[in-house]
């Protein structure tokens, strides 16, 4: 049936159909991911951890191919570790993203990689960085990706503010992903966040059925009425 | 019928000199020739009772039935010639299905009885066909409650709190008038349908007729079904025990 | 980004079947000149699987309540399941707007007998699969298929009957059967748990093995919902459930770190 065929078996890989999320706040950043990893519509993983760690305070969420951002996140993991031998200076952010930025830029054709950076540093504080597909880098308040993302745009822009604290930060984050995964078939399971500040990481998880819990629908036309249809009601309108 | 003989009634496309389609007036006759059919438009529902004159005892009980159902909701009385009854209410019932196809919803009733009429109106205005022996009863519950109309084989039609057609009309219709039938229930008016046409039959002509009892109300879910047997049998044996005492 | 709805939330390869339509259908590139075949439609707003089981009393149908439109969770509150006349219920999974068009056929159908005939007998389980198989292999035979896999199951005169056909008209009868993704992940789970025990199983016991296999499937299927409902048809005829919510587990996932040597 199918050849032998490196661009088939590309597209057919283990992918990261994903929700994330990264938000800068005062003190720190807020990042958080769903957790469903898939191939085509089979649930590869429903317990996946997307937040990988580069450095103490720095995170990225991956999106994309897992085995493309699981070897770019190691790479970067390893390239901030020697960073930190060669300067013996913690490593920024922006350095972290940047190295991302050129690793991505550099492979774009062969890479199917949408990555955020996030976490905070002694010299410029919290950031925020997004990496999207061809290997741009964008610092961003808040970034959102992954193929969930495209449902909650609208939802970010009417709610986000600036100068929010850390647990408004986390609902908005948590509501966020929990909308994406709603409406995202390649998106699901569970919430999980970390709060990075400089006094650390502190991880949150919400259980996949503890989502915050938004409208779902009632069917209101149904099937063909059984008996004369004088009955058809109209459209209840939510109060 | 002074006119019969006079040429101007051998096509429905020819007008008589003072205006009359002599080929619908015969077809009024052979409406009128027919055992009895009545419709009730009460409170609750209606009723439709026809008095089905059997003409051979070799028939088997039940067979060759003049109310028929259109569509869940909606039933049909005839008098006049069997087939063409037959053939307007498969006419109905296609009219009926199409209608549902198309909107998703049941027909009403005023909308099926104009269909009707429209469609028998047809039959009248060609040389090639005639009018349709026979009138039809139509009832039903839909979305405005329940309705009743007759269309004629001219093709009017019109709406009835009560109705009668056939043999027994005239009867019929003076026993109908007596009754309060928008206070009664379908229960109550599935009795005095019997009672009627147990009252209208004339058995010095005809001996033998059954009697067919259908209804649409609050106990068939606003479908047109037949009486059930219980209400059949005490409908019959109260119609007959009423002719007993009438007059 | 595809730009192409049809395309989104597809298998990015042909390594499994996703309606059971053996042999795997060849999808247009959406270059409508790359190649001058032309399909003559494909499932866009579409219902995963649905599971159907025999039991002591009857047989029950099970579905979840979702329509997706490639991976977008279009519509979350939507019945698979359907009542057809006094003895049958089917449900079905594939394209919804074919499973309507089905629903309203049988519906004519079902008024056209009760209303013409008037002999007395009245269609069974039996006869709409019957019907429905016609129905769906003259519409392959036209290359205009009904894209779906329909579950139909029923009881009538003491007669318990649960059946398959699909957009093929391919049909059968077993007292299990799944369709969909649940062809390969509920059907081994519905095997072990009723073959055999079809007229001992109660109708609770019926409930949870169904709802066992949906909650699965939840974890699995990435076109699946937490919430379904359940089609009972018995000797007291056809009861479809309102969407009833699942339970489920996450809890254990809570320590799980990075995905190697990650430790926070």
């Amino acid at each position: 049936m199918d050849r032998v065929d490196v661009e088939q078996l590309k597209k057919g890989e283990v992918d990261l159909g994903t929700s994330i999320m990264a938000v800068q706040f005062d003190k720190g950043v807020v990042i958080g991911a769903d957790s469903r990893t898939t191939t085509g519509s089979y649930i590869a993983n429903r317990v996946t951890d997307k937040l990988t760690q580069l450095h103490d305070r720095i995170y990225c969420c991956r999106s994309g191919s897992a085995a493309d951002t699981q070897a770019l996140a190691d790479y970067v993991y390893r390239f901030l570790q020697l960073e930190l031998q060669f300067t013996q200076e913690p490593p920024t952010v922006h350095n972290a993203a940047n190295v991302f930025q050129s690793m991505c830029y550099s492979n774009k054709n062969a890479l199917s990689a949408g990555i955020i950076v996030a976490g905070w540093d002694g010299i410029n504080g919290p950031g925020v960085y997004n990496i999207p597909l061809g290997g741009g880098l964008f610092r961003q308040p808040w970034a959102i990706g992954g193929s969930g993302s495209t449902y909650v745009y609208g939802y970010c822009d009417a709610t986000f503010k600036e100068g929010w604290g850390q647990d408004e930060t986390i609902e908005f984050v948590k509501n966020t992903l929990a909308l994406a995964m709603s409406r995202d078939g390649s998106s699901g399971g569970v919430i999980r966040m970390a709060v990075i500040t400089e006094d650390g990481v502190e991880r949150l998880f919400i259980p996949g059925n503890e989502l915050p819990k938004f409208w779902e629908g009632k069917e209101v036309l149904g099937a063909t009425p059984k008996l004369p249809g004088w009955q058809d009601t109209p459209m209840a309108v939510e109060a | 019928m002074t006119s019969i003989g006079t040429g101007y009634d051998l096509s429905a496309s020819t007008y008589s000199p003072d205006g009359r389609i002599f080929q619908i007036e015969y077809a009024n006759k052979a409406v009128e020739n027919s055992g009895t059919a009545i419709g009730l438009r009460v409170k609750d529902g209606i009723i439709l009772a026809v008095e089905k004159l059997v003409h051979s005892k070799l028939l088997v009980p039940g067979a060759n039935r003049r109310i028929q159902t259109i569509d869940r909701h909606i039933g049909v009385a005839t008098a006049g010639l069997l087939a063409d009854g037959r053939h307007i209410a498969n006419r109905a019932r296609s009219d009926a299905a199409s209608f549902r196809d198309l909107r998703d919803s049941p027909a009403s009733l005023k909308w099926l009885a104009d269909q009707i009429g429209m469609y028998m109106q047809a039959y009248t205005l060609y040389s090639s066909v005639r009018p349709f022996g026979a009138s039809a009863i139509v009832g039903a519950v839909d979305k405005d409650g329940p309705s009743l109309y007759v269309v004629e084989p001219s093709g009017v039609y019109y709406g009835y709190h009560g109705a009668a057609i056939g043999k027994g009309r005239q009867l019929a219709k003076t026993e109908l008038e007596k009754l309060k039938l928008s206070e009664l229930t379908t229960r109550e008016a599935a009795i005095e349908a019997a009672r009627i046409i147990y009252l209208v039959h004339d058995d010095t002509k005809e001996k033998e007729f059954e009697l067919e009892l259908s209804w649409v109300s609050p106990e068939t879910e606003g479908r047109h079904v037949p009486v059930p047997a219980d209400l059949l049998e005490e409908a019959e044996r109260k119609a007959k025990e009423a002719l007993e005492t009438f007059e | 980004m595809d730009h192409f709805p049809t395309n989104w939330g597809r298998p990015r390869n042909d390594a499994f079947d996703h309606y059971n339509t053996y042999p795997i259908p060849v999808r247009p590139q959406n270059n409508a000149f790359a190649d001058s075949v032309q399909r003559t439609q494909q499932p866009i707003v579409t219902g995963t699987s649905v599971l159907g089981l025999k039991y002591k009393d009857g047989i029950m149908i099970a579905s979840d309540t979702l329509a997706s439109y490639g991976s977008l969770a279009r519509f979350k509150d939507i019945k698979r399941l359907h009542q057809v006349g006094d003895f049958t219920a089917i449900g079905a999974s594939g394209d919804m707007s074919d499973f309507q068009a089905l629903q309203r056929d049988l519906e004519s159908l079902i008024i056209s007998e009760e209303v013409t005939e008037q002999d007395g007998h009245k269609l069974g389980p039996k006869e709409i699969h019957e019907y429905l198989s016609n129905v769906l292999y003259g519409k392959r035979c036209k290359m205009d298929p009904l894209w779906n896999s329909v579950i139909v199951g029923g009881f009538k005169d003491g007669e318990r009957f649960l059946a398959y056909v699909d957009l093929l008209g391919t049909t059968y009868t077993s007292s299990t059967i799944a369709t969909g993704y649940g062809a390969y992940i509920a059907q081994p789970l519905l095997r072990k748990a009723v073959e055999g025990k079809e007229d001992v199983l109660t109708e609770a016991e019926a409930r949870k093995i169904l709802e066992d296999c949906l909650r699965v499937l939840f974890y699995r299927d990435a076109r699946s919902l937490d919430k379904y409902q359940i089609a009972t048809v018995n000797a007291s005829g056809p009861s479809i459930s309102d969407s009833i919510k699942l339970e489920t587990s996450w809890g254990f996932a809570e320590g799980i770190r990075g995905y190697g040597a990650q430790t926070q």
